[in-house]
């Protein structure tokens, strides 16, 4: 056996089984998550698009309400009246109690200067003409700033509306808190990591991003990129990649409010369902790895077990082949041996007669005259017993056919054998059927087998027992059973015994061809021989023939 | 000693020889030849009650013929056949044609002396019953 060969067998079909299995699993493990990333991706991209455009939504609201709250203030109150202070912060009341996040209120004349101001700063008497600004809501009369430092040196944005009166134009003018606004922006952020701020035209942050970079500070948004309607756009082409802006323009103001979603971020969610979709994958391969190696192992376990037990049965068959030849032989030899032993045992008997006369009894070698005689006469026998098994192999060829009577079968063998059982105090004992049908058989065979079954008992009484030869019609068959009250044959020999040179007889007692010729014989008949035996109890061998009724002559 | 009334067939000289030693010594009145065709002869000029027959001898008229012949000249002959060939089917064979019985080679006298005994039984008559008790007596006991 080429343990090596098994060996190498057994991997290939492991790595095959593995490959086979594995690859389909990894590829619908890799299809599944890019799907899924994809798939998030996406809904991250319609998020902050809607987040975006939303937003911008709620930041023109926002704007475009305290535009028009500052206009109707405007409309509603001449210079003189808005110059005074009084006027001028009973408005800012009204103005945050409608609407709220205005800083201060001021008003200024067309020549920029700062006619009256209520507010936190010092800012009474400036003039402003100089403010870029000023210039915007002069020329177009309504006007929302970028965020800038301004005189206050702090960043913020104003709102200014122009109101003409008669031939006067004059200007109000409202700071929006930039936090309160920069916190309307804020709540278009998404989950921890999502941002959303403001930038102008030049992409400077009009608010305060949440991550990265400071008001007034350039962002890493290109405002160019973004069209007219909501747009999203790859952070590759900003030089953030795995992250994603959406930007809306606002209506009111010349500015693009930025939603942005870090993909690589929000996917870490998705790496932990990864992380156990991996684990249950593992799991799988390793229950997979397991179960193969299992499966082959057992595989080729069984199939070194399977040649073994082909080598085994050819190395029988060769066996058998090479009995078959020395059956023939022994058959050509055997009459040639019978007839020598013949005359070898009739010599030591008339030997035996003679030393019973008395000048030779009162021999001093009597006794060894006497005692090589009977080992003569042993020998003698052990020959004939191997002859005889031999060519009861010999002749176990193919069976004849012709009409049968067991019952007579038995009582031929039992003649033959009884008086050889009586000198051992064994009786044989026959309970017959008389109702027993003919069958057609080799009742030579037959009667070899049972003679041999018989002579197999006697052996394993030794002396003083029972022998009993049943016969019985058994449905379609013809059941014959030889039983006796010998010592039994120990269970493990049991299945043994029906096996070719299987013997428990003393050397040269028995060949151990008996029983391995009965049961073929038996088996070509197409019956089978079985054996019940309880040691100490005895031993029952049973043979089942099948009746084939013989034709009518 | 009587008229020997039991005759034994056998082509192995060594065989017959001390066979017939060994029944003359114990007064068993029976007579020896070698072949199927010799016997036959005799049991034409007298008939014996048993006769042991040798089924194989390769020079002449094998031992079933002979019986055969044997049971023609004298159908109340009791025969017993002997076979070196261990086969059931010759013995069989013999049986059908109308032997006693029959033994395996090599015998023990004692199982051919018990065979003779029977066979005299058999043959009926108030001598033939008296050499076969006599014969018995010779057995070993049990």
């Amino acid at each position: 056996m080429d343990k090596h060969l098994y060996s190498r067998l057994q991997t290939k079909i492991i790595l095959l089984t593995l490959a086979v299995s594995f690859t389909p699993l990894l590829l619908l493990g890799v299809m599944i998550y890019r799907q899924f990333a994809a798939m998030y991706v996406e809904k991250i991209r319609e998020q902050i698009h809607f987040r975006a455009e939303s937003r911008a939504d709620a930041v023109d609201l926002f704007l475009a309400e305290r535009t028009a709250i500052l206009g109707a203030i405007a409309d509603t109150h001449s210079l003189a009246e808005m110059a005074r202070e009084e006027t001028l912060a009973s408005c800012l009341a009204i103005m945050n109690a409608r609407a709220g996040a205005f800083v201060d209120l001021g008003v200024i004349d067309q020549h920029g200067t700062q006619l009256a101001y209520v507010g936190p700063y010092d800012l009474a008497g400036k003039n402003y003409y100089e403010q870029p600004w000023f210039g915007q809501v002069m020329s177009r009369g309504v006007h929302i700033s970028d965020v800038y430092l301004g005189f206050r040196r702090l960043p913020h944005f104003i709102i200014a509306v122009r109101r003409q009166e008669g031939q006067r134009n004059w200007v109000l003018r409202a700071t929006i808190d930039p936090e309160l606004f920069g916190r309307i922006v804020q709540v278009g952020q998404i989950g921890k990591t999502g941002d959303a701020f403001v930038v102008n035209r030049e992409g400077i942050l009009q608010t305060q991003p949440r991550h990265s970079g400071n008001i007034l500070e350039p962002s890493p948004v290109r405002p160019t990129l973004f069209g007219k309607q909501t747009m999203t756009v790859d952070g590759a082409l900003l030089g953030r990649p795995g992250v994603l802006y959406a930007g809306t323009w606002l209506k009111s103001a010349d500015w693009l409010l930025v939603v942005s979603g870090d993909v690589e971020e929000d996917l870490a969610q998705l790496f932990s369902a990864r992380t156990i979709q991996t684990l249950i994958i593992v799991g799988g391969m390793l229950a997979i790895v397991l179960t193969t190696i299992f499966t082959t192992r057992t595989l080729v376990r069984q199939m070194i077990q399977a040649e073994t037990r082909l080598r085994e049965m050819d190395a029988q068959l060769i066996q058998t082949d090479k009995l078959a030849a020395l059956g023939k032989m022994a058959a050509g030899v055997a009459h040639e041996i019978n007839n020598p032993l013949a005359v070898i045992l009739q010599k030591t008997g008339w030997m035996r007669d003679l030393l019973e006369e008395e000048d030779l009894r009162d021999s001093p070698n009597f006794r060894e005259f006497r005692d090589a005689v009977l080992k003569v006469e042993e020998h003698v026998e052990r020959a004939r017993k191997v002859v005889h098994d031999m060519l009861g192999y010999a002749r176990r060829m193919e069976p004849r056919a012709e009409a049968i009577e067991v019952n007579r079968i038995i009582d031929q063998t039992v003649d033959i054998l009884k008086n050889y059982a009586r000198n051992n105090s064994i009786d044989i004992r026959t309970e017959l059927d008389p109702a027993l049908p003919p069958t057609t058989g080799d009742g030579a065979q037959i009667q070899q087998v049972i003679l041999n079954l018989v002579n197999n008992a006697i052996d394993a009484i030794g002396r003083n027992g029972l022998i009993v030869i049943r016969s019985e019609h058994a449905g379609d068959a013809i059941r014959i059973s030889v039983a006796d009250n010998g010592p039994g044959i120990p269970e493990h020999l049991q299945r043994k015994v029906f096996d070719p040179f299987f013997t428990t007889k003393n050397t040269g007692k028995g060949t151990g061809l008996g029983l391995w010729i009965s049961y073929t014989i038996i088996e070509k008949m197409g019956g089978t021989m079985t054996l019940q035996s309880k040691p100490g109890e005895g031993t029952t061998f049973t043979i089942t023939l099948p009746i084939v009724p013989p034709p009518p002559q | 000693m009587d008229q020997p009334n039991i005759l034994v067939v056998d082509d192995e000289g060594d065989f017959l020889e001390t066979l017939m030693k060994r029944l003359q010594r114990r007064n068993i009145p029976a007579l020896g030849c070698s072949s199927g065709e010799e016997a036959l002869q005799l049991i034409r000029t007298s008939p014996f009650d048993v006769v042991v027959l040798d089924i194989k001898m390769p020079g002449g008229m094998d031992g079933i013929q002979t019986l055969k012949e044997i049971k023609k000249v004298r159908p109340e002959t009791e025969v017993i056949l002997l076979t070196g060939h261990a086969s059931i089917e010759t013995g069989m064979e013999g049986m059908q044609s109308g032997a006693y019985d029959y033994l395996l080679k090599p015998i023990l006298l004692e199982n051919l002396l018990e065979k003779m005994a029977q066979a005299l039984e058999r043959r009926g008559g108030a001598a033939q019953r008296a050499q076969s008790e006599r014969i018995r007596s010779l057995l070993p006991k049990g």
